[in-house]
């Protein structure tokens, strides 16, 4: 592919040093030294204590490093069986032949991103107070239905939405909504890529062949977005793994507890509020061994599929 | 425009059975597009509502947006029937002045400090600039540089840096945050404005981007020609690569923008001085000392999410295509 290349080792090593000096010192040597964490325990930065794989055998019995681990499972399957599937909806809506406006959906759908995690966190956790706007939205909707209803008959119960705490009852739920709410434009961005690789003559002559929409979109559509669709699927599920910052700041003082506890809400726990700083290395490595490992698996799927 | 009025001229002449799926599909697109916008607009209204307008008003959904205009209050603001006088400038006064902090509200910072008055969001406005505009300036540049010479030139060690490199993708990020925090402890860098920027300014993501893009757009017949006209490979990179690989340098720099102003973990990991906090981490303090003060907690959301949603605005086509890019990291 490229040319012949000169031997250029001063420009080359001056180009490319601040990079590898900076990589060096922060990437490399902080990953070394979570190896070695990892086997420690730890009181603050400087006082270790060698225990072997005390750490990872410790985190086997751990209870609420299950609970944390269970959900984040829970969280990255409605990533992916919930949110996934509602993207490559949204995408399949836009793509309709002579569409108009689609470029301001696409954008409506896509401004959530707009909210750094943070802020959407501030946000969320006023909306889903308990006389925050959802609620309150309710409330009002039950309540106007109850009135008709009760117009002809039939009467509800009166149901206390404004008592209903979803931070501290629903934690997990909530960020499953939330979660719905910032990345789905995102991810329906991706598949609307995809679905440019779908070969129009190929709908068409199915279409004269009488196929169905449904077996349209399981032989012709799917097939086509594949490639993507899988690269798609790894990113949620790396990143909804190290779910983090929505859960710590919008359940902070709601009275969820463990109910809302992640892995990375827990590495961060143990490693910044309880001071050791080598479990939560092993932490760390548990979840970034897994990452990896879904990293390869999707990289080696991907090569069986090109072939 | 001339297609789209032409794509409308043709749909008329569709069956209706395809028209009708098509009005459905803008109804669950206008309705989907609705839900998606109401928090943000919510968020908008909230920041300029004082704080007795929050509650609202019987079973009027649309009064928690907007006030309804009881009788012998907004005289002259009844435009639709809504109080839109309520509307003050005062909670964005407030949270730039560092506001009236209540007594025993909770204005306390992490470390017990109490939060003055003056360490308000002016200060936190100024050092997210800080930071978002030195780190991921200095970010490019650097992955910008190696990626250059990774592609195109020749040096020891260059199979290994790339390979490291390649190999870095793949780790996540939670897994250096102990180390990192251990690290910036010995050299001290702790509570200072050097150990937020500088672990974030080695990107292998950055050097592998702009390395793709180096072999894309940087033809080495240009560089070989430059060279004959006597400017050495370091001006050679600077003078004639650099100007090439432009529109990753503007895709790369919105990315790494975005993530530093909306990076939480680092500065709340780094900093404890509350004069040194940039947004993201002082608006959690902020909503301790607020307390149910939605307006104030939401005028100063919206100051932290504004230049985000200008970026946005102004150049949606290189923050979509960046976004999407940079989710490669993972």
């Amino acid at each position: 592919m490229s040319p012949k290349r000169r031997r250029t080792n001063g420009a080359g090593l001056s180009l490319a040093g601040p990079f590898v000096v900076l990589f060096g010192v922060f990437f490399v040597y902080p990953l070394c030294y979570s190896v070695w964490l990892a086997f420690q325990q730890t009181f603050g930065a400087s006082h270790a204590r060698f225990v072997g794989v005390g750490n990872f055998v410790a985190l086997v019995s751990d209870e609420r490093f299950g609970i944390a681990v269970r959900n984040s499972l829970v969280y990255t399957a409605a990533s992916l069986f919930v949110q996934l599937p509602a993207a490559l909806g949204l995408a399949l809506l836009l793509n309709r032949r002579g569409l108009r406006g689609r470029s301001v959906y696409r954008l409506i759908l896509f401004s959530p991103q707009i909210f750094g995690l943070v802020f959407a966190a501030i946000l969320g956790q006023v909306f889903f107070s308990k006389e925050g706007v959802i609620n309150q939205v309710l409330h009002s909707g039950y309540s106007t239905l109850r009135g008709w209803l009760g117009g002809v008959g039939i009467e509800l119960e009166p149901v206390a939405f404004l008592e209903f705490a979803w931070l501290g009852n629903q934690p997990l739920l909530v960020m499953i909504i939330a979660s719905l709410w910032m990345y789905v434009g995102f991810n329906m961005i991706f598949f609307l890529a995809a679905l440019q690789n779908v070969d129009e003559q190929l709908v068409e002559s199915s279409m004269i062949d009488g196929a169905g929409a449904w077996s349209r979109f399981v032989h012709v559509t799917l097939p086509a977005i594949v490639p993507v669709g899988s690269f798609v699927v790894l990113l949620s599920v790396i990143g909804s793994m190290q779910l983090f910052e929505l859960p710590y700041i919008m359940l902070d003082e709601q009275g969820a507890g463990d109910k809302g506890l992640f892995i990375v809400s827990y590495l961060f726990e143990q490693g910044f509020s309880a001071g050791d700083l080598g479990y939560a290395s092993a932490v760390g490595w548990v979840l970034g061994l897994a990452l990896i490992g879904a990293s390869l698996v999707q990289r080696m799927l991907a090569r069986e599929g090109a072939r | 425009m001339r297609r789209w009025r032409a794509r409308g001229a043709g749909s008329r002449g569709v069956d209706p059975g395809s028209r009708a799926a098509g009005m459905l599909t803008h109804v669950v697109l206008i309705a989907l597009s609705v839900v998606t916008l109401v928090p943000t607009a919510w968020l908008v209204l909230a920041a300029f509502k004082p704080e007795d307008k929050f509650a609202p008003q019987g079973r009027d959904v649309l009064s928690l947006f907007i006030p309804k205009d009881v009788a012998g209050e907004g005289e002259g603001g009844q435009f639709l029937g809504r109080d839109w006088r309520a509307f003050t400038l005062k909670n964005m006064a407030e949270v730039f002045a560092g506001g009236e902090v209540e007594e025993g509200a909770g204005g306390f910072s992490a470390s017990g400090e109490r939060i003055e008055k003056e360490v308000g969001i002016t200060t936190a406005l100024r050092n997210s600039v800080f930071f978002a505009s030195v780190g991921p300036l200095v970010c490019t540049l650097v992955s910008a540089m190696a990626g250059y010479a990774l592609a195109r030139l020749r040096f020891v060690g260059q199979k290994w840096i790339l390979g490291a490199a390649m190999a870095a993708l793949i780790v996540p990020a939670p897994l250096l945050f102990a180390p990192t925090f251990s690290l910036l402890e010995k050299l001290g860098l702790l509570n200072t404005l050097a150990g937020v920027i500088l672990p974030g300014l080695a990107s292998a993501f950055g050097v592998f981007l702009f390395r793709q893009a180096t072999v894309q757009s940087v033809p080495a017949e240009l560089i070989d020609a430059a060279m004959l006209d006597g400017c050495g490979e370091l001006r050679s990179f600077f003078a004639v690569a650099l100007p090439l690989l432009r529109p990753m340098v503007g895709a790369f720099l919105i990315v790494m923008f975005l993530a530093t102003w909306n990076n939480f973990i680092t500065p709340q990991i780094v900093l404890q001085t509350p004069e040194l906090l940039p947004l993201s981490v002082m608006i959690v303090q902020l909503r301790g000392s607020y307390g149910d003060d939605y307006g104030l907690l939401m005028a100063g959301t919206l100051v932290s999410v504004l230049p985000v949603a200008l970026v946005f605005v102004l150049l949606q086509g290189d923050f979509v295509r960046g976004l999407t890019a940079g989710a490669v990291k993972g």
